[in-house]
């Protein structure tokens, strides 16, 4: 069996971390974009218009069953079809954010749908405005029930961002394939980038645990008991 | 030359198409096995075997699956094994699997109560007779609607396999884009197959699901 | 030559000490009534006695086993000795039937006809012969204790132990279970059970035993011990329960 290895791989270091970087980058983005789609869906499914409902009902449907590299390449390729010209970053940040945007509506609609009547009921009898109680009563209630399975889901869209290398986007898959065209050490380029995820993977997870912590006060509470 | 998007194109996507089917159920069969193994190790009384079984479950749940793939991809042969490109797909979709399908599993099997458990134990059963006759039983029951949930994630990331060079619906798509041309066509049919063979599981796994708890309410 | 022998029986949860020195001593035939608050330790003690829970420290002998660790040690044990749950915990996916023939068949290595005869005879004694192909779920609580009793009888035990199996019934529901355990004990069984029913220690009881923290503070035959508690605790406790 053949040794590995590692010193040409760590020889190009710089090109890892720009891909790194590259990656966190457009995972931030299209996580902060993919939950305000998530919501704005979550609430037009259970909104008074039936179109609204069968339009976010078609679209989430939609991306949860066909796969995010062909959604990626419906619109890297697709969009200039129509005319509409796109560099690989902005489709790639397109597709990301429409993938987790169906995914969080989902989960953030099972969120809404375990708030108790009696909860919007106490809130009508205070005389909250209906906008309100959307808001202070069902969504954020919702948002903290749900936030750890969303967490799962912003981990799933940034590992999902390897398969951005297919058109050419410079993050870290494509820097590990960079890599390994040069050095012809795919198995250590691999190990790399696995070990790399893993860690972005943990390092996502602290930081969604502890900015859940500064979102919703009673998890911080709740956790600081334990 | 340039061919235009039409029926025969799109019967050889259709035809690709059977190669994701193919590909899926090897997975899920692969998976299923190397993944019931890891729920079973999960749940052992063993702190090594639960610790291995733990560590293989966050390390792929934690790798892209397109970097799994790649390391089995390279991994195989790197080993000295030379497998045709559907064994490799399979096998690194099976690694794929297996970790989720564990983790999935070893969730059903704590969930049966622990007075089962406990039960069983009071009568002198073995453990291993305890696992097979009260507690898999019950778990199965709990396990089907997410095992068919996450069937669909195991249709829709065999299409990561295209990217190793196994012709299934994805490549075959990228194929015919490269002759055609028309790539709204093109990967809009790719996702309407896709979307057939998904969307009958997602709405099933949700039924199945809303008919366990309606059991368990009455 | 006594079937149950604790001696200094010693167990905490972490900080919490929930068993803090319990002797007692069983002999064949009796029937043990375990009595005390919520977390008095009561339960505790009983599990301790089947290897459910695992002292810290003392000596349990149960139907000549002695509680050891390793996995044989405790199942030799547990074939001699029957378990009845508050909860029952009949097994949901296997008939009554099913359920009452698992362990014979599988410990015991019985065949397929001679369990489903012991399964039959035991139904029987439970006055629940009819039920042999019924689901537990489509039973009521006190039937479905009375399968559990079944089960547990099926083993041909020589101890059985009953953890609180009315409380989770309705009133009018426990009558039919303290009825099959008072026929159990006439016909020579050895029992201890924790409970919450008075009435019925007093009535079908040899002994009764008080549980406070962690220890037995008082015990005595039902009339003296009813009838003339030496302790302020259970002078207490029993004006609480009576």
């Amino acid at each position: 069996m053949p040794s590995l290895v590692f010193s040409d791989v760590w020889a190009q270091f710089d090109t890892l971390l720009s891909g790194l970087l590259q990656t966190v980058w457009i995972s931030a983005v299209a996580i902060v974009l993919g939950v305000v789609i998530g919501v704005l869906c979550a609430v037009a499914r259970s909104a008074r218009s039936r179109l609204l409902r069968v339009l976010a009902a078609g679209y989430v449907e939609g991306m949860r069953n066909t796969p995010f590299i062909v959604q990626l390449f419906l619109v890297f390729f697709g969009l200039p079809g129509l005319g509409i010209q796109i560099t690989a970053i902005q489709a790639g940040l397109i597709a990301l954010t429409l993938n987790l945007g169906a995914y969080s509506a989902e989960i953030i609609r099972a969120g809404i749908e375990a708030t108790h009547r009696s909860q919007i009921e106490a809130g009508a009898a205070l005389g909250l405005r209906r906008r309100d109680i959307l808001l202070h009563v069902v969504l954020l209630p919702a948002l903290e029930r749900v936030w750890p399975a969303l967490s799962s889901q912003f981990v799933l869209t940034m590992l999902a961002s390897s398969i951005l290398s297919q058109i050419s986007v410079e993050e870290l898959s494509s820097a590990g394939a960079l890599i390994d065209s040069r050095t012809y050490r795919s198995m250590e380029v691999y190990i790399i980038l696995a070990g790399f995820y893993l860690g972005l993977t943990m390092l996502f997870r602290l930081s969604f645990d502890l900015a859940g912590r500064f979102l919703f006060p009673r998890r911080r509470a709740v956790a600081v008991r334990r | 030359m340039i061919r235009s998007f039409g029926p025969a194109e799109f019967t050889f996507l259709v035809e690709a198409a059977r190669w994701t089917v193919l590909l899926s159920l090897l997975a899920f069969i692969g998976g299923g096995v190397i993944g019931m193994v890891v729920a079973l190790m999960r749940v052992s009384r063993n702190a090594m075997l639960r610790n291995i079984a733990a560590g293989w479950i966050s390390v792929v749940q934690g790798t892209p699956v397109l970097i799994v793939l790649f390391l089995v991809f390279y991994g195989l042969p790197f080993l000295g094994l030379r497998f045709p490109p559907l064994v490799a797909a399979a096998l690194g979709m099976t690694v794929y699997a297996s970790a989720f399908l564990g983790d999935i599993w070893r969730g059903c099997i704590e969930a049966v109560p622990r007075q089962q458990w406990e039960a069983a134990s009071s009568l002198a059963l073995k453990p291993a007779q305890r696992m097979i006759y009260v507690v898999l039983p019950q778990a199965v029951r709990l396990a089907v609607p997410p095992t068919v949930g996450f069937m669909v994630q195991i249709v829709k990331n065999t299409s990561v396999a295209s990217i190793i060079g196994f012709v299934e619906l994805t490549r075959a798509g990228t194929l015919m884009n490269n002759v055609t041309f028309q790539p709204f066509w093109v990967f809009g049919s790719v996702a309407l197959l896709y979307f057939a063979m998904c969307w009958p599981l997602s709405v099933m796994s949700q039924r199945l699901e809303r008919r366990l708890h309606a059991g368990r309410r009455s | 030559m006594p079937v149950v022998v604790a001696e200094d029986v010693r167990k905490s949860f972490g900080s919490l000490t929930v068993l803090d020195g319990v002797s007692l001593s069983v002999s064949e035939g009796e029937l043990i009534a375990v009595i005390g608050r919520s977390g008095s330790g009561k339960s505790t003690f009983l599990r301790c006695l089947n290897g459910l829970e695992t002292p810290d420290s003392g000596q349990i002998i149960v139907a000549g086993h002695a509680l050891a660790p390793g996995e044989e040690a405790l199942r030799a044990l547990r074939q001699d000795v029957g378990m009845v749950f508050q909860s029952y915990n009949l097994f949901p996916h296997l008939t009554v039937g099913k359920n009452i023939e698992l362990a014979p068949r599988l410990v015991k290595k019985i065949g397929k006809a001679e369990a489903a005869d012991i399964a039959r005879s035991v139904l029987a004694e439970v006055g629940l012969a009819e039920k042999y192909d019924a689901f537990p779920e489509q039973l009521s609580g006190g039937q479905q204790q009375r399968v559990a009793i079944a089960r547990s009888l099926a083993m041909r035990p020589k101890v059985m132990l009953f953890d609180e199996v009315t409380s989770a019934l309705d009133p009018e529901l426990t009558g039919e279970v303290l009825k099959v355990m008072e026929g159990l004990s006439r016909s020579g069984m050895t029992m201890l059970l924790v409970t919450h029913e008075m009435a019925f220690a007093r009535k079908a009881a040899s002994r009764v035993v008080y549980f406070h923290q962690g220890r037995i503070h008082e015990q005595g035959p039902p009339e003296e011990f009813f009838g003339a508690p030496k302790t302020p605790e259970l002078q207490q406790f029993l004006g609480a329960v009576l």
